[in-house]
């Protein structure tokens, strides 16, 4: 969920200080069991819908992956790890873990520099600069099945706006295909999850931007440094932090995609849209398979959890020590 | 000097042009194809209307149903947002302000709340709420969205609960003001902006989400907006103006709030990835 990032980022710093110090005056150590009854009170409802809702689901997917079973009924059939060994058989699945290195490695080369290039754009001194920002980041807003939706009707073979467009800049050998062709699909999709996308990357750019003292770049110049100089060994260093947690939700939004795909392609055609969440949804809910769909959700879990442990662990650690714009340093 | 500052000016400005025509000509696609008739839309995708036909849209609004999905929407986004907000900023409080033993613990387990993709939950959830007899009732849809939107909400709103100064405390404390009292009549009237900040975002995500009112909600009585448009495109695949006014009316509350909110939305979003 993109909107995690206030959060990644605040943790860090707060990481970066190690909080074992001593209890400053005014922050009071409960003491006796009044306060501690104090304290559990007010964390008690937290804790227990975290508890519920987030953590216990996991651990039931872990337990139904286990066995072989319809949804309904006694879970009785137990198979070990049966449904993992299928799964890592399965060519589709397999294939849905390509496609999803794929938006990865798309989002990562392609949106994100696109994002970054505009939010350079966008934070010169122009002219409705405050409109462009308002209007490249309003598709974030809007429902992925609002997008999912509107962008079907654009591709549709035939009458859409696609295949029109085609027509006239003479790219007619694209018509009809977009999302009805195998070898076009994803392309299309990942040109929808751009539109959807980019603008909220760009805010974070040019929020990152924003923090970047003026001195800094006009020292640079001072020292005889060009346009492309200072982008090169100023502002994308200072923008690192930034650049590092745009990163990190667009691997965590490319890998669990879900909307937008089902209800532009369901997976289709002949599961060459299919990713990771859609395979879960289509054996868990249409094809009753909840063990086997409960097993793809762990692998998921865990592809994400190692993902996000590794990220923090080497690549968002740098930004605990000094790093300017983050205020990391302090 | 001059010419080749105009010049190059003019090309900056036709880049973000050719940008913003990249975002803006799907939304007018769909507003103006929603003028039209599907035989129209077929033989003329591009053009304005022949007759501006507002049959599409009235036949809509004048539908029960739509302002059903509507209502449902607000009221899961409403009651979502309440409810993370409260558990949060009761939960926010102590591990801001009292050092007890275990609270970094606490705080942890609520951050690696973070790394769990919702639809990795959505399955077991389904199972669980299906014994908890919560499918077809909004709470099963709140909670778990609420669930999910405590991490973020609680390192947001711990961050601003610290920066109010103890003092502010020790003061309320020689009144003889309580942890309850003080929490409520004084750290959340100062809180405001940060409880605004996150309820826009709760009521956001909340609205905007497909994945698990689209399992829990069978009855039509109680589908949300999201699951509405999937379903009406279903029913009208072929009559594409209408998808596309539907579409389009389903996107005005969703834009009329992010021009009244802006400043909370973006302030949330991107305020963190860079001060920290």
């Amino acid at each position: 969920m993109p909107s995690s990032v206030p959060a990644l980022a605040k943790e860090r710093t707060e990481d970066a200080v190690p909080v074992r110090r001593p209890p400053a005056p005014g922050r009071p150590s409960p003491r006796g069991w009044r306060d501690w009854a104090a304290v559990a009170w007010f964390l008690v409802p937290a804790l227990v819908l975290f508890l519920v809702f987030v953590l216990a689901p996991i651990v039931v997917a872990v337990f139904t992956g286990f066995y072989k079973w319809g949804g309904i009924g006694p879970l009785d059939d137990f198979v070990g790890f049966a449904n993992y060994t299928r799964l890592f058989e399965d060519r589709v699945f397999l294939g849905d873990l390509g496609r999803g290195l794929y938006l990865i490695v798309l989002s990562l080369t392609v949106q994100l520099p696109f994002a970054l290039f505009t939010a350079v754009l966008l934070n010169q001194r122009l002219r409705g600069r405050a409109v462009y920002r308002m209007l490249f980041f309003a598709p974030y807003i809007l429902s992925e099945v609002v997008t999912a939706v509107l962008f079907t009707m654009i591709f549709l073979p035939g009458s859409g706006m696609a295949d029109h467009l085609a027509g006239l800049l003479g790219l007619e050998s694209l018509q009809g295909r977009w999302l009805a062709d195998p070898s076009t699909v994803m392309p299309t999709l990942f040109v929808v999850m751009v539109w959807k996308y980019f603008g909220f990357h760009m805010m974070l750019f040019l929020a990152g931007l924003q923090s970047i003292p003026s001195e800094i770049l006009e020292a640079a110049s001072l020292d005889g440094a060009g346009a492309w100089q200072r982008f090169r060994h100023v502002t994308l260093p200072l923008l690192g932090p930034t650049i590092r947690i745009s990163v990190f939700l667009s691997v965590i939004g490319s890998i669990q995609l879900f909307d937008l795909v089902w209800v532009m392609t369901a997976g289709g055609p002949n599961h060459s849209s299919e990713t990771m969440a859609i395979a879960m949804f289509q054996f868990g809910f249409k094809r009753y398979q909840v063990g086997y769909a409960s097993a793809i959700s762990v692998v998921l879990f865990m592809i994400s959890l190692v993902f996000s442990l590794f990220y923090q662990r080497y690549v968002l650690r740098r930004d605990l020590s000094g790093a300017v714009t983050s205020g990391g340093g302090r | 000097m001059n010419v080749r500052r105009t010049a190059r000016g003019l090309s900056l400005h036709s880049v973000i042009w050719l940008i913003g025509a990249f975002v803006v000509v799907p939304l007018v696609y769909a507003v103006i194809s929603g003028f039209k008739s599907t035989g129209e839309l077929t033989g003329n995708p591009f053009g304005l209307p022949e007759e501006w036909k507002i049959g599409n849209y009235t036949g809509i609004l004048g539908d029960g149903m739509f302002w059903r999905q509507i209502a449902n929407s607000a009221g899961i986004a409403i009651g979502t947002a309440f409810v993370t907000v409260a558990a949060s900023a009761m939960a926010a409080f102590v591990l801001a302000r009292y050092a007890f033993r275990g609270r970094e613990l606490f705080y942890g387990l609520f951050t690696i709340g973070l790394m769990f993709p919702f639809a990795v939950a959505v399955l077991p959830l389904f199972l669980m709420l299906r014994t908890f007899g919560l499918l077809d009732h909004p709470l099963g849809v709140i909670l778990p969205q609420a669930a999910f939107g405590l991490p973020m909400t609680i390192i947001i709103l711990r961050g601003f609960f610290r920066t109010i100064p103890a003092e502010v405390e020790e003061a309320a404390v020689m009144d003889g003001c309580g942890k309850f009292r003080f929490f409520w009549r004084i750290l959340l009237p100062m809180a405001r902006p940060a409880l605004g900040t996150v309820s826009v975002l709760a009521i956001v995500a909340s609205w905007n989400n497909f994945f698990l009112p689209l399992l829990v909600f069978n009855d039509p009585k109680w589908q949300t907006i999201p699951v509405g448009v999937q379903q009406f495109q279903g029913q009208y695949s072929t009559d594409y103006a209408l998808v596309l006014a539907y579409i389009v009316l389903a996107m005005v509350p969703a834009l009329a709030f992010y021009a009244v909110a802006e400043r909370q939305l973006i302030g949330g979003l991107a305020a963190g990835a860079t001060k920290g």
